[in-house]
């Protein structure tokens, strides 16, 4: 059965709990930030912020709401990212889209080509990061560390099947509650999203593309057509064959002596 | 096996495929290196800790490496408040321990010395006891001017801490009375003291009613003066639980926030106007009980709260009197209270008209009060839109019906202001009106900000009180005999348990546990050894004591006055006049660092100062008590430097050390620190702390189940008698973790048998008033206690008095600690100094005229000398101050954390789109804004989450601030309480930061 996570907005506080447990779990440094008139930071997702907290001020008094939106990865089953990695460095695992680091060239396609800007390099020529679903925990029976850490349950992990069930059912109660526009997002975009959204108002409103599409054929006729291209993809490709061997030889090495411990 | 994170990324990227490439490698490699067992990047973590930050109390888990050091640390899953999940800073925990930032050196500056240097823990102790041993003996106090035996010295200050663990608070007192310090204060004067003066004039106890938990039963909650979704992340867990069933959420604040932003109802209200607000609902809801009483909860207004019974007939009132009660001496600026008293019959019980007509009796007399609070003159005064008003009031009331339960969360929106004990005195009385004290889903939660300020403040680092809310005696009180029966309160009412009456038992066991051996009934059990204090010590009462050179030395363990203080410039001057300043903390602070801070020469500076480096909470052991009242047990999970210390071990070590001088070479008074009972072990053992405070049946040498075994003659000890029970025969209380419930305690979720709470592990207080005079729940769906009389006793939670239902013989009124046995809507006698009941005042500095009397401002606050007022025509817009979710009060413990500092990066100040355009300030610029105390430097952040309020019909703005910045640390900024003003409660001093006077321009 697939996973997936629901956030549902009506119920975060912006506490941001979930942007600093994605640090502590994958080790990932802070950035500078500056106080520009916003709570929100980092500005940007990066290399080293797979997740953040979009803040909003939407509507005028009386109507006024202060939106709060995780931003991450969504894990899409169309996957652009996917189909356009020169490398195969990015790929499904299961549901879940994850970036092989050591496959990764750092071309930056799926930097370009993802419809939700949630792939960033490290600069100056670094490979691509992104939220990986925190991968080891959840085939460990675990949470990702962000469901787990978010204090009012509005980023919920399980079953997607339980999840697109719930969330229909919160966007019904949101709806009689007065919020008209409120809508599930993620079910059928781009075949099925990993994250799926329980939204108070179009997806517009929280800086999310109404019809996401898939950015393979425009992004994959650059490459195929470049000579380069195709000499890179050679060189790359053998380059893979000797390094896999290596691989598959550490992940036996890993099972026979156990679980790891850093 | 060691897995680097790119080695574990290999792994991981390994079982993954991409399809262009897995036709050129062929099928194999895929196929084979899917495997799903990813390791974990690092181990989750199995010891537990509870969260340092605030007084929600949440439990994390640590793992830590074969060095002890850290590797992980997040939400513990079984902990029954967080269950697993905690807030940013919470999450951020591991960056406490594991941060380069951390002291990992004893620290000494000598006097006029531009840099630190470093010593050695000896040299330290050394140097630091014969310090305060010289203080001590040069200013040392037998007999006050009148002749009264005192016992003191004026010139040493301590100043913390709620940071620590209850068994070192619990030391710092001890430590401090054998000294005879008579400053002796620490943050919850800053943040709470006016909860305790409230809450324990209307219920009889000074703490938050229900728990964390409990907010889950809520029909309505209203938060004001407090953002709780920002400031006690963690009580949203249980306020969303709450909204999925149905509940309404009322957010009241100046400013839109993010607990605004889930609430149904956002209403504005300038600061300081709370309690015109409350009083419009108390005026809204008596006229609705006079003509719908099958709505409210009668049974529960007559015969549980002081309604019925009858005042003096002379007392008059602010609706009398221009604005004042009766007995006001302007020239003392106090009031004479004898006037503000029952009628006592015969037998010398309250008289009381069950009718609630007679004019004198409770009932009328809130009408009365609160007959003048009509909407149109509340929305006046506070600037609420007058629909959105009549909503709340509508709402809050409907849960006035005795099966719905409503409840108020509120932090230092509320507490900070020059009437603030009487604000929570207002949502006292409306509680009690609605019946909503005493039951799941109600009472008033006082969100205590610390992690341990509800220890700290029940072990009492507070001047006025002694551990367990016990008086700290007066020159007055000459022998023990003198002091017991001023404080031990009587009663003629059959009916009323009149718990203080135990006065005695609980101050000769807490001298036993001081006093030891030493401690015998011929000697009054060594009341002489307690310091006697007179007058105002607290807080800014110390700080104008530092500045008048009364004060030489000051004692401030984690806690950071230079950041904290009310006019905080004048503080950090006052610093520089000390002789000697000993701090302990993680980091270097502002105040250890005062004398280096910008625009100051070193050169000019004689304090000596001391910076200890002191273990966080992850790397010692010990207890903490949530606002819930929660003692919870912490273990040690990880080492912080090598070099860091306890704050148990360098208290004992001090002590050790002036025992050793004193000895050796005498001093004035010696004998309370010689015969200062202190026997932990060598290093002290935090458990032989912990059964100290709970106590001991001396004669046979057990630790006592109760303090109802606390006797007065000296056969028993406890260090605080309220923690009698927390540490017993069957084990430490605190460390427990059993989940287990019976079906009803499950139903509100109280989790009797995870960790202890006081008193006697009751979880509601009042719980009595949740029931009828039959002894059934007014709420059948969510029952706290239910009579079961074929057992003949109380099932559920434990009961507040075990006596049976008001119907049968020998029965108590369920408020046990008040003299009458009733909750106070009228709060009689020497209790308050500015009224038994809340009237409306403008703050201090105020751009409007009083629209409700003549009295401008609180008529009995105590105008210092260095206080500057500033004037409306110079400073007109109103400032508050405030905190965000991601750094915690005076900043140290988040601003040295890499990840929150990225959050929230810089100092800031808020103010509406409209006055920026006024005053040109662009969202992101920066800005100047200034009191008449002092200006910072900020960035503006320009929002629509601000907007100017109309007051009288006049545009009054108002702008907000967080207080969290200082010049050290990772992230440096202006402090806000440059601009505060050092002006307190009129019942507790507590400071007026959240309404003063201000400008603002672009820089
Ligand atoms: S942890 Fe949860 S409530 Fe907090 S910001 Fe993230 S999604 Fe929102
Ligand atoms: S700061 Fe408070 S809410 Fe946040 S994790 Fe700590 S105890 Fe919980």
């Amino acid at each position: 059965m697939a996973k997936a996570m629901l956030v549902d907005v009506s119920k975060c506080i912006g506490c941001r709990s979930c942007q600093v447990a994605c640090k502590q779990w994958h080790d990932l440094p802070a950035v500078s930030t500056k106080q520009e008139g916003t709570y929100e930071n980092p500005p940007e997702l990066s290399a080293s912020t797979w997740t953040k907290i979009e803040f909003k001020e939407f509507g005028e008094d009386g109507t006024f709401r202060w939106l709060f939106r995780k931003h991450q990865c969504m894990h899409c089953t169309e996957a652009s990212c996917v189909e356009v990695c020169p490398t195969g460095a990015v790929a499904h695992h299961d549901e879940f889209v994850e970036i092989n680091q050591e496959w990764c060239i750092g071309c930056g396609y799926c930097v370009t080509a993802c419809p939700f800007g949630a792939v960033h390099r490290e600069p100056p020529k670094g490979t691509a990061r992104k939220c990986v679903f925190c991968i080891d925990r959840v085939t460990n029976g675990l949470e990702p560390a962000c469901a787990k850490a978010c204090p009012t349950g509005a980023i919920q992990f399980g079953e997607r099947a339980d999840l697109v069930e719930a969330a229909h059912r919160r966007v019904q109660t949101l709806i009689a509650e007065g919020y008209s526009n409120a809508v599930l997002y993620g079910e059928n975009e781009l075949g099925g999203l990993g994250y799926l959204y329980v939204l108070t108002d179009r997806p517009s409103v929280f800086n999310l593309p109404e019809n996401p599409e898939v950015a393979t054929s425009m992004v994959s006729a650059q490459w195929f057509s470049g000579i380069g291209t195709a000499v890179l993809l050679a060189a790359v490709s053998f380059w893979l064959f000797f390094k896999r061997k290596k691989r598959i030889e550490a992940i036996q090495q890993s099972k026979t002596e156990g679980g790891a411990e850093e | 096996m060691e897995l680097t994170r790119r080695d574990f990324l290999k792994l991981c990227g390994g079982t993954a495929g991409g399809a262009a490439i897995l036709g050129m490698l062929g099928p194999e490699s895929f196929l084979e290196a899917a495997p799903i067992d990813i390791p974990l990047r690092k181990r989750i973590g199995e010891k537990t800790t509870i969260c340092c930050y605030c007084g929600v109390g949440c439990g994390a888990i640590v793992a830590s490496d074969e060095n002890g050091k850290a590797i992980n640390i997040e939400g513990d899953p079984d902990h029954p408040i967080n269950q697993g999940a905690l807030c940013s800073k919470g999450t951020a925990l591991i960056q406490v321990t594991n941060n380069e930032r951390r002291l990992d050196r004893v620290s000494y500056r000598a006097p006029y010395s531009s840099d630190w240097e470093e010593v050695s823990w000896d040299w330290a102790i050394d140097k630091i006891a014969r310090n305060i041993k010289k203080t001590r003996d040069e200013n040392w106090t037998y007999k006050d001017e009148k002749g009264r035996v005192v016992n003191h010295t004026e010139a040493i200050g301590w100043d913390g801490s709620a940071a620590v663990n209850n068994e070192e608070a619990y030391l710092f007192t001890k430590f401090a009375r054998a000294l005879g310090i008579t400053y002796l204060e620490h943050c919850a004067r800053l943040c709470h003291s006016s909860t305790v003066a409230a809450l324990g004039a209307s219920f009889g106890r000074g703490a938050m009613t229900n728990h964390w938990i409990d907010i889950k039963n809520s029909n309505c909650i209203m938060i004001i003066g407090s953002n709780a979704a920002e400031n006690h992340p963690l009580s949203f867990k249980w306020v969303t639980k709450a909204m999925e069933e149905g509940a309404k959420l009322i957010s009241v604040d100046p400013r839109f926030t993010r607990t605004s932003s889930k609430a149904d109802i956002y209403a504005k209200m300038r600061s300081g106007t709370d309690i015109a607000f409350i009083g419009g609902m108390i005026k809204y809801v008596i006229e609705d009980i006079e003509g719908h009483p099958e709505n409210y909860n009668m049974t529960y207004i007559k015969e549980y709260t002081n309604a019925t019974l009858l005042i003096n007939p002379d007392f008059k009132g602010p609706a009398d009197l221009d604005g004042l009660f009766c007995g006001y001496d302007a020239s003392k600026r106090a009031y004479d209270r004898s006037k503000w008293v029952y009628q006592l019959d015969d037998k010398g019980i309250p008289k009381k008209d069950i009718s609630l007509k007679d004019p004198n009796c409770v009932f009328q007399l809130l009408k009365k009060q609160f007959s003048r609070y009509d909407v149109d003159t509340v929305c006046s005064i506070t600037g609420t839109p007058k629909d959105v008003y009549r909503e709340v009031c509508e709402t809050y009331a409907a849960t006035g019906k005795p099966d719905k339960a409503a409840t108020i969360i509120y932090a230092m929106g509320t507490t900070q202001h020059t009437y603030a004990t009487q604000i929570i005195r207002s949502y006292s009385i409306l509680q009690l009106l609605l019946g909503n004290i005493g039951i799941a889903g109600g009472g008033i939660n006082a969100a205590r900000g610390q992690s341990n300020v509800q220890g700290s403040t029940d072990h009492a680092i507070l001047y006025h009180i002694l551990p367990g809310y016990l008086k700290t005696p007066p020159p007055d009180d000459v022998d023990l005999e003198a002091y017991v029966k001023h404080y031990t309160p009587t009663s003629n009412d059959p009916l009323s348990a009149n718990w203080w009456q135990n006065y005695k038992k609980y101050i000769v066991s807490l001298l036993k546990a001081w006093y030891g051996d030493a401690a015998v009934a011929s000697n009054g059990f060594a009341y002489d050894y307690l310091p006697k204090v007179e007058g105002d010590h607290s807080h800014i009462a110390m700080a104008e004591a530092i500045e008048n050179g009364v004060v030489k030395g000051l004692i401030s363990p984690g806690h950071n006055t230079a950041v904290s203080g009310p006019n905080v410039n004048l503080e950090r001057e006052g610093l520089g006049k000390l002789d000697w300043l000993v701090v302990s903390d993680l980091w270097e602070s502002e105040t250890a660092a005062f004398w280096k801070r910008p625009r100051t020469a070193p050169s000019q500076i004689k304090t000596e100062v001391f910076l200890l480096p002191a273990q966080a909470s992850m790397e010692k052991e010990g207890s903490i008590t949530n606002s819930g009242r929660w003692s919870q047990w912490r273990y040690k999970c990880c080492d912080g430097p090598d070099i860091a210390r306890s704050d148990l071990w360098m208290v004992t070590e001090l002590i050790k050390k002036m025992k050793e001088l004193y000895d050796t070479e005498g001093g004035e008074y010696p004998d309370p620190i010689l015969n200062l009972a202190w026997d932990y072990g060598d290093p002290p053992d935090v458990h032989k702390v912990a059964q100290e405070i709970n106590g001991y049946d001396l004669e046979t040498g057990q630790l006592l189940p109760s303090f109802a075994n606390l006797k007065s003659d000296g056969t028993t000890s406890s260090g605080n008698w309220l923690y009698c029970g927390s540490y017993t025969e069957e084990g430490n209380m605190a460390a427990r973790r059993d989940v287990t419930q019976t079906p009803a305690q499950a139903n509100i979720g109280l989790y009797p048998n995870w960790a202890w709470c006081w008193p006697l592990n009751r979880r509601i207080l009042y719980n009595r008033a949740s029931v009828d005079l039959d002894g059934n729940p007014f709420a059948p769906d969510k029952s706290v206690i239910i009579w079961d009389p074929l057992l003949g006793k109380w099932v559920g939670d434990v009961p507040d008095g075990g006596w049976p239902p008001m119907f049968q013989q020998g029965t108590k009124l369920p408020f046990i600690m008040t003299s009458e046995g009733r909750a106070h809507l009228f709060a009689t006698g020497e209790v308050l100094n500015d009224g038994p009941m809340p009237e409306h005042y403008e703050p201090w500095e105020s751009p409007v005229k009083n629209l409700l009397s003549g009295i401008q401002s609180d008529p009995v606050v105590t105008i210092w000398k260095s206080l500057v007022k500033g004037d409306v025509s110079d400073y007109p817009i109103v400032a508050t101050t405030y905190r965000v979710s991601e750094h915690w009060q005076a900043g140290q413990m988040t601003r040295n954390l890499p990840w929150l500092v990225e959050l929230m990066p810089e100092m800031f100040v808020e103010l509406s789109e409209e006055l920026a355009e006024e005053k040109g300030i662009r969202n992101g610029g920066r800005v100047i804004v200034e009191s008449a105390r002092g200006k910072i430097e900020a960035v503006a952040v320009v929002t629509k989450r601000f907007s100017p309020f109309s007051i009288d019909g006049k545009k009054v703005h108002q702008i907000g601030m967080p207080w969290h910045w200082g010049y050290m640390g990772l992230s440096t900024g202006d402090s806000a309480n440059m601009l505060t003003p050092n002006i307190g409660d009129a019942n507790t001093t507590i400071p007026e930061y959240k309404a003063f006077l201000c400008n603002i321009r672009a820089k």
